[in-house]
C-alpha cells in the first residue's frame, strides 16, 4: 500500500491560487467595456486601431522570445494588456503603420530590453506611445469626432495610409476637449465629458466605464487603490485652488478630472505594479507626484496633455520611492 | 473572565481554515503499532543518550534516553515491549539519525509505569527539573524543550505568562480538542507555570474560530487563579509567540529579543495540558494528540497516537486515498513534507494533513516578481519579501541581513502564500539564513 513516491515541497503547501495570468486576465476584463465603448463611438476605424495594436504587442512578444530562445510568455496576458492601452491611447484614426509600429516598439523597448515582465522601469504601452508622440507629432494630435453617423461603414483613409506615406487627413477633424481649452479656451459640459460624448484619444473618452473597470479590479483586490485615488485627489485638490484663485484663466477641478486621459492613465496605466511603489505610503507619494505634475504640464506646459509624462515621470521616481519609504520591522 | 478583543497583529494573511472536518471529533486512542520507530532528537537541542540496551525488555513509560545536557530532553516508551534494534532511523529531511526501534509487546495491558511525582508546593528549580525529566517539549510544532523556555534570566522578571491556544494553522484542531477535553489539566499546568515564572496575571489567548473553547475555559478558571481568557481575531499567523504578544499586550518583542524582554513567557495550551497531566504523576510523554486530516484521508480525526508510530501506520489505519501526493507533518503553512512514509510521528508532530494529486493546487509555474506589494501587506512583521527575494537571487546575503532584516524572518509563510508569481520566497530565506548564520560563526570562530 502507498508505494507511490511522494511529492516533497518547501512551505508553505499553499497558496492563495491568484496567480500572475489571473491578474492580467482580469485587468483585460476591466478594459473590454472601456474597449467596446470606443468602438462604439468611434466606429470601425478604433476598431482597427485597436486590433492593430495588440497584433504588434502579442506577436513582438512572441518573436523575441522565440528569438532569444526563451519560453513564450504570451499567456500570462501582459503583452495583451500593453497591446489594449497603446490601442486605447492612440487617436481613432491613427494610421495603422503607425500603431503598428508603436506596438513592436512598447513590447521590445518597454519590456524585452529591460529582461521582461516584471523588470520593465516603465509602463511599456507609455513607452510605445511616447516614441510615437516624438515621431509623428502630427499624426497623433489629429482628433476625430465621436459619434459620426458613418462610423460603421467608412473607414478612414488616415487609418489605412501606406506604410511610411504620410497619412491624409479627412475633411473632418475635431479638437478635443483639453485642446479647445488650451488653444481656444472654450470648456467642455462636464457630464459629456464624464460619459465619453467628447472626442479625444479611442479609450480616454469614457471616465466613467473606467472607474466601473478600476472598481471591478480595486474590488478583485487587484489593483492598489490608493494610486488612482492619490493621483485624482492631488489633480481635483491643486486645480480647484487654481479655480478657486481665478476661474477666468483656469479650468474647473471637474474639467481637469474628466477631460483628456487622466482616468485611463489614472486607473489603468500609473497603477502598473511594476512601475509603481510598493508599500502604502510609497504609492500615495507616487500619486500626489503624478497629479501635480498632470496639472503643471496641462496648465503652464506647450501641451495641452501630460498624463503620459506625468506617469512615465512617476514611473522613474518609483525606485527611489522604494529606497527611500521603508516601514518600521516588527520589534525595531 | 471571558474578553473579546478586536485587538491583533499588523498585517498576516487569512487562508482557508478547513477545520470543520475535525473539530467537532473527540480526541480517539489510536492502537499500538507492532514497531515504533523512535529517533532520538525529535527537539531543538542535543540528541537524548540511549540508556537500554539491545534485547532489553522495557515498560510503557519508563526512560530509554536521558537527556544529554541543559538543551535536550529524555525520551520514554510509548509502549511495553522489547528494544529490537539501537540503530539510526528515518528522520525528516530523508536523512537518518540515532534511534530505537522498538517491538511492542501484542497482549500487555500497556499499563504506564510511574516515576516519582512532582508536587505543585516543589521548588520552582525542582518542577523545571520535573519538565525536563517528563521530556516535555513546546508541543505546537517547534519543540524547543520547555524547561529552557521557562528559566526566567537573571534580572528579568515575568509578569504575563500567556498561554496559547491559537492554533492559527489551517485543518489542525489538536490544541481546539486539548481545551475542550483536557480543562482541568490545562489549569493544573497553569498552577505549574505560575511557580516557575511568579506571573501576575494569566491570559489564554484563543482565536474566535473556537468561541466554544473559550467559553468552556472561562467557566472552569478556579477562583484562586488569575487567568483571563481573550479571543482575538482569527488571522495567520497569530499563534506565532510574537504575534500573540502584541495582539494580546500590545507590546513589540524587540528584534533579536525574546518574550521576557517585555516581561511576558507564552507557552502553547496543548504544553500546558501535558505539564499539568504529567507532573503530578511523574510520567513521561508516551503519546500526544494528533489531527490527521485533509482531502486524501478517509478517517479524519483527533488521534492519541504513542510518539514513534510510523506514518505508514497511521495512514493505514485512517484510511489514505491510494494517489496521495504530499504527506504534511504539521499544517500546510510551516509544516514539512514527508519524504517518505517510513518517518514516525515525533514529539513535535501537531497535525498529519495529507493531499491527493487533485488538491496539491500550486502551480509549478514561476513568474518573475511584478512587485504588486501583496507579500508586503501579507508580512506580519513589515519586512519588505519581493525585495528580500530579488537580493536572494543575486545572493547578496549580507545586504538581506544588514539592510532588509532578514533574521527576523520566522518562516510563517505568509508571503509565499500570497504571491501571484509562486515566488518560493520562504525557501530562499531558510537557505539565505543558513548561509548567514554560517559566515557569522565562521567569522566568530577566526
Amino acid at each position: 500500500m502507498f508505494s507511490k513516491t511522494l511529492r516533497i515541497s518547501s512551505s508553505p503547501h499553499i497558496n492563495k491560487g491568484v496567480g500572475v495570468d489571473v491578474i492580467m486576465r482580469n485587468v483585460v476584463y476591466a478594459l473590454l467595456p472601456v474597449a467596446a465603448f470606443a468602438v462604439y463611438a468611434f466606429g470601425i476605424n478604433a476598431l482597427l486601431v485597436i486590433l492593430t495594436s495588440l497584433i504588434a504587442c502579442v506577436l513582438t512578444e512572441h518573436l523575441l522570445n522565440k528569438f532569444s530562445n526563451r519560453p513564450s510568455t504570451i499567456a500570462d496576458g501582459s503583452a495583451v494588456i500593453t497591446g489594449l492601452l497603446l490601442g486605447l491611447t492612440l487617436p481613432p484614426i491613427f494610421p495603422l503603420w503607425m500603431t503598428f509600429i508603436g506596438g513592436v516598439l512598447a513590447i521590445a523597448l518597454g519590456k524585452f530590453v529591460f529582461g521582461g515582465l516584471g523588470y520593465n522601469a516603465f509602463n511599456p504601452a507609455l513607452v510605445g506611445r511616447a516614441i510615437l508622440q516624438a515621431a509623428f507629432p502630427v499624426a497623433i494630435t489629429t482628433w476625430h469626432p465621436a459619434f459620426l453617423a458613418d462610423r460603421f461603414t467608412r473607414v478612414s483613409e488616415s487609418v489605412l495610409t501606406f506604410p511610411f506615406a504620410k497619412p491624409v487627413v479627412d475633411g473632418i477633424s475635431g479638437a478635443t476637449p483639453l485642446s479647445a481649452f488650451k488653444f481656444d479656451q472654450v470648456t467642455t459640459e462636464s457630464a459629456d465629458l464624464a460619459l465619453g460624448l467628447v472626442s479625444g484619444s479611442i479609450g480616454e473618452t469614457s471616465s466613467v466605464l473606467i472607474a466601473l473597470g478600476g472598481l471591478y479590479l480595486i474590488a478583485r483586490k487587484m489593483m492598489n487603490w490608493r494610486i488612482p485615488v492619490a493621483i485624482l485627489g492631488s489633480v481635483y485638490v491643486l486645480s480647484g485652488i487654481l479655480y478657486w484663485i481665478n476661474p477666468e484663466i483656469y479650468p474647473s477641478p471637474e474639467f481637469m478630472l474628466f477631460s483628456g486621459g487622466l482616468m485611463l492613465g489614472a486607473v489603468f496605466m500609473a497603477t502598473d505594479m511594476v512601475g509603481s511603489p510598493i508599500t502604502s505610503l510609497g504609492v500615495v507619494i507616487y500619486g500626489i507626484f503624478i497629479g501635480l505634475l498632470v496639472v503643471v504640464i496641462r496648465i503652464w506646459g506647450g501641451l495641452p496633455e501630460g498624463v503620459m509624462y506625468a506617469i512615465l515621470l512617476g514611473n522613474a521616481l518609483s525606485p527611489h520611492i522604494d529606497r527611500l519609504i521603508r516601514p518600521r520591522v516588527y520589534g525595531t | 473572565m471571558l474578553k473579546f478583543s478586536s485587538n491583533t497583529f499588523k498585517h498576516g494573511v487569512h487562508p482557508p481554515e478547513h477545520k470543520e472536518d475535525t473539530n467537532k471529533l473527540p480526541v480517539r486512542q489510536f492502537p499500538f503499532p507492532p514497531l515504533i520507530v523512535l529517533p532520538m532528537q525529535q527537539h531543538i537541542g542535543k540528541p537524548a543518550q540511549v540508556i537500554v540496551r539491545e534485547g532489553q525488555e522495557v515498560a510503557r513509560g519508563q526512560m530509554l534516553a536521558k537527556a544529554d545536557g541543559y538543551l535536550s530532553v529524555p525520551m520514554h516508551a510509548p509502549v511495553s515491549g522489547i528494544v529490537r534494534k539501537i540503530a539510526n532511523v528515518p528522520v525528516i529531511g530523508g536523512q537518518k539519525a540515532s534511534g530505537i526501534y522498538l517491538e511492542t509487546f501484542p497482549f500487555s495491558g500497556q499499563e504506564v509505569v510511574e516515576g516519582a511525582p512532582v508536587p505543585l508546593s516543589a521548588s520552582p528549580e525542582a518542577i523545571l527539573q520535573g519538565i525536563q525529566d517528563a521530556g516535555i517539549v513546546g508541543l505546537g510544532g517547534a519543540a524547543f524543550p520547555t524547561h529552557v523556555k521557562l528559566k526566567i534570566p537573571e534580572g528579568k522578571f515575568c509578569e504575563h505568562l500567556i498561554i496559547n491556544g491559537i492554533e492559527c494553522e489551517p485543518y489542525l484542531t489538536t490544541d481546539h480538542r486539548v481545551m475542550l477535553e483536557q480543562a482541568d489539566d490545562i489549569f493544573t499546568g497553569i498552577r505549574y507555570l505560575l511557580r516557575v515564572t511568579d506571573a501576575k496575571q494569566v491570559i489564554i489567548g484563543i482565536e474566535a474560530n473556537k468561541k466554544d473553547a473559550a467559553d468552556h475555559l472561562a467557566d472552569r478558571i478556579p477562583d484562586d487563579l488569575p487567568v483571563k481568557v481573550k479571543v482575538v481575531p482569527v488571522k495567520y499567523p497569530q499563534g506565532a509567540e510574537k504575534m500573540l504578544i502584541t495582539a494580546l499586550l500590545g507590546k513589540e518583542v524587540p528584534s533579536g529579543g525574546f518574550p521576557i524582554d517585555v516581561h511576558a513567557v507564552a507557552v502553547n495550551v496543548a504544553t500546558t495540558a501535558e505539564i499539568g497531566r504529567l507532573l503530578p504523576h511523574g510520567r513521561g510523554i508516551q503519546e500526544r494528540v494528533v489531527t490527521i486530516t485533509g482531502p486524501g484521508i478517509k478517517k479524519k480525526g483527533n488521534y492519541l497516537i504513542p510518539i514513534g508510530t510510523p506514518l505508514r501506520f497511521v495512514l493505514e489505519h485512517v484510511g489514505a486515498a491510494e494517489n496521495l501526493s504530499e504527506v504534511y507533518m504539521g499544517g500546510p503553512m510551516m509544516g514539512v513534507s514527508a519524504s517518505d512514509l517510513d518517518l514516525s510521528i515525533v514529539k513535535g508532530t501537531s497535525g498529519i494533513v495529507v493531499f491527493g494529486d487533485e488538491n496539491v493546487k500550486r502551480s509549478d509555474k514561476i513568474y518573475p516578481c511584478i512587485k504588486c506589494g501583496a507579500c508586503v501587506d501579507a508580512c506580519p512583521i513589515s519586512l519588505n519579501p519581493s525585495r528580500l527575494g530579488i537580493l536572494a537571487k543575486s545572493e547578496a546575503y549580507d545586504t538581506m541581513a544588514e539592510e532588509y532584516h532578514l533574521m527576523d524572518c520566522f518562516e510563517c509563510g505568509s508571503c509565499s502564500y500570497v504571491c501571484p508569481s509562486n515566488i518560493p520566497l520562504v525557501q530562499y530565506f531558510r537557505v539565505a539564513k543558513g548561509i548567514v548564520r554560517k559566515r557569522k560563526s565562521a567569522v566568530a570562530h577566526v
